[in-house]
């Protein structure tokens, strides 16, 4: 099976089961909607797929391979957008995507970064520490990754948090082209997705005592 | 060649294992502790320099010992736990460091007692003794930062980390400790230091240290089985054992 | 390599320079500690001469465990670690430049400082000579070895006497060979036996600390 493929995952955290057996594929033009209430795991099985925690038992297949053998490739392929924004507020948005563009291996051409960030309304805060901008803002510079490096994989931990309607919009129609061409998106959010969205597949999870 | 050691590394086998061992080390290091030190402590000759207080390295022998044993045996615990990812070995470890941590202050209160006598004055920073404080402090230091984390697994690996971090600084501390001690002290001749000892000292001081290293054993397999159902009672196998036993106790 | 060149060394050696005031207080705080020995033992010139090496050192590993907090803390709460560990590269190579930069900014202004403390504790040049060649070799094992505790007590609300429980126990065999050394040199002894093994003590901490320090951080973001 082409993408990535969750086989039997079991997720247990502070001795409470989160999920168990959970079998799922992430394939190429996929989106998938990952719903549940607090606290059911969504955090946990999002950070089990980007591999940065492992799972109680079960494993995770990259195109029918073990992940663990093909995780450089996989990280060239991956975007991860968490809770926790990865921006460090000390240093402005350009040179905080400079430096990730850097560490992530991918060419980092001033002039397009400029482009993002401007699409993203931040004109004229570019140059600004982070930390001077209001949450909303920063929020849209840790998404403009996903603009400026090419990947299939994008595993999004709500990412509509503190965008305006402006926003959601525009990371929803992104998302929108990035599944119709071939692109592969898990994520979690606390209100419904639109239309702009286009088709997806829900993954509910439960709360489990 | 050690795959028959996986199934271990499964709770309830540990347990298990746990429950089959205890009696083993139990009964025969207490058997051996009460021998060792009856026999060290009552008949055994005295000291022609030091009188009865020599007395002393019936317990602060084996003791200083093994708590040099128990941080390497907990170190080894965590590198199991490390390469081979056994939550076991780390429940293993955080129940060897408390244990580990007395003995060394028994080593540490018994080498004061003894230095009173000798040295006139409880405390002097002499170079065992001073190891025996600093391996009291990297205890310690495992110890809190076990506590520290809320989620245990957690804070098994990172004690883990820490344990060996600790044990490669263990031989260097003592070496160290020792040529520091050497350097500030001069020509002072350590007490400890024996030419040789008589067999009759000698044997009940060996049965004294099988004793406690047997009685350490028992130990900590009985705060692993404790740790094992504190990390693992909401599995089934715990909610059967529970059942079982609470049968057994209507039925007597 | 040059992904971890501009990524890595190039972003922390900026937020060095941006963040100057929190570098320099370590340092300040070094420096007052060593003055409070004057005071509190008194100032005869043969009594500071003498325990002059002991305290410095001493301060050096005090003030290293205020600096050291800040080595992974902001990556950490931010989740630039997070992403670090997604870039496909090799979290201990990361580790170790993260390291490098920390020692470069913290502990290499103590070098400008340490002849204001060799006159302070009444140090001989042969004395000072010792000094420098110990904190060359010594600070960056601290580093080293520090960031293995950093890496776990990072993800901890309170870690800071945490981290000084860890560390202060690892540290004392550098601190016997360091000041043993300044002795030795006080006498005209010589002293390249202790250089040789505080040396050999910082080839194994650069063999294996970056490993221990990768799986710290990975241990913290379970």
């Amino acid at each position: 099976m082409a993408g990535l493929a969750a086989d039997n995952l079991t997720c247990i955290k502070r001795d409470r089961v989160l999920f168990s057996d959970l079998s799922f594929c992430l394939s190429p033009g996929q989106l998938i909607y990952l719903r549940g209430p607090n606290g059911a795991g969504k955090t946990s099985l999002l950070r089990i797929l980007t591999g940065l925690s492992a799972p109680e038992s079960g494993q995770l297949l990259l195109n029918d391979e073990s992940l663990d053998k093909v995780r450089d490739s996989f990280n060239q392929q991956l975007i991860y957008v968490g809770h926790k924004a990865g921006i460090n507020g000390a240093l402005t948005a350009m040179e905080n995507l400079r430096f990730w563009c850097a560490q992530h291996g991918t060419d980092f051409i001033a002039q397009r970064a400029y482009e993002v960030l401007a699409r993203l309304g931040l004109v004229g805060l570019e140059d600004v520490p982070v930390r001077m901008l209001s949450a909303g803002q920063q929020r849209r510079v840790a998404l403009s990754r996903l603009w400026l490096k090419q990947a299939t994989y994008w595993i999004l931990d709500e990412p509509f948090t503190a965008l305006d309607t402006d926003g959601i919009e525009l990371l929803e129609t992104h998302m929108r082209e990035h599944v119709a061409n071939q692109g592969a998106i898990i994520t979690t959010s606390h209100q419904p997705l639109s239309k702009q969205a286009g088709p997806f597949t829900e993954l509910v999870l439960e709360y489990r005592l | 060649m050690w795959k028959w050691l996986h199934p271990y590394a499964k709770p309830e086998r540990a347990y298990q294992l746990c429950v089959t061992l205890q009696p083993y080390f139990l009964w025969p290091g207490i058997l051996c502790l009460v021998a060792g030190s009856i026999w060290g402590l009552a008949f055994a000759p005295q000291d022609y320099q030091q009188g009865d207080s020599f007395r002393i390295i019936y317990i602060h022998v084996p003791s200083a010992i093994l708590s040099m044993s128990t941080y390497v045996a907990m170190a080894v615990a965590a590198l199991v736990g490390i390469v081979w990812q056994w939550r076991t070995a780390f429940m293993a470890m955080i129940a060897m460091a408390p244990i580990g941590a007395v003995v060394t202050f028994i080593a540490l209160f018994t080498g004061a007692a003894w230095g009173k006598p000798m040295w006139g004055t409880w405390w002097v920073w002499d170079a065992r003794l001073t190891s025996e404080l600093i391996l009291l402090f990297l205890y310690l230091g495992v110890i809190a930062l076990y506590g520290a984390f809320e989620d245990k697994q957690q804070a098994g690996k990172a004690a883990g980390v820490m344990a060996l971090v600790g044990v490669v600084n263990v031989p260097i501390i003592h070496y160290s400790v020792e040529w520091w001690n050497t350097l500030h002290q001069g020509a002072t001749i350590s007490k400890f230091d024996k030419p040789s000892i008589a067999p009759e000292m000698l044997w009940p001081l060996l049965i004294a240290l099988l004793g406690l290293a047997l009685f350490i054993a028992a130990v900590t397999v009985m705060r692993m089985k404790n740790e094992i159902i504190r990390r693992e009672y909401h599995r089934p196998w715990v909610k059967d054992l529970a059942a079982r036993a609470l049968g057994d106790d209507h039925a007597v | 390599m040059n992904t971890l060149i501009n990524g890595i060394f190039k972003r922390d050696m900026a937020l060095a320079f941006r963040q100057r005031s929190e570098l320099a207080q370590p340092l300040m705080f070094l420096l007052m500690v060593i003055t409070l020995f004057p005071l509190g033992i008194g100032p005869g010139p043969v009594t500071l001469q003498k325990i002059g090496p002991g305290v410095i050192w001493i301060a050096a590993i005090l003030s290293s465990l205020l600096a050291m907090e800040r080595l992974f803390r902001d990556d950490f709460w931010d989740g630039s670690l997070e992403q670090y560990m997604l870039s496909g590269q090799s979290v201990a190579a990361i580790a170790a430049v993260k390291v490098l930069v920390h020692w470069l900014v913290s502990f290499l202004p103590l070098a400008l400082f340490s002849p204001l403390l060799a006159l302070f504790l009444n140090l001989t040049v042969d004395m000072y000579i010792a000094l420098m060649l110990t904190l060359v070799l010594g600070t960056p094992l601290l580093s080293l070895v520090g960031a293995i505790a950093v890496g776990l007590t990072v993800g901890l609300q309170r870690g800071g006497v945490l981290l000084a429980l860890l560390l202060i126990p690892v540290f004392i065999p550098l601190l016997i060979f360091a000041t043993s050394a300044v002795d030795s040199a006080a006498l005209q002894l010589p002293y390249r036996a202790q250089l040789a093994i505080i040396g050999a003590m910082l080839m194994l901490a650069m063999a294996s600390a970056p490993f221990a320090i990768a799986y710290a951080l990975k241990v913290s973001q379970n």
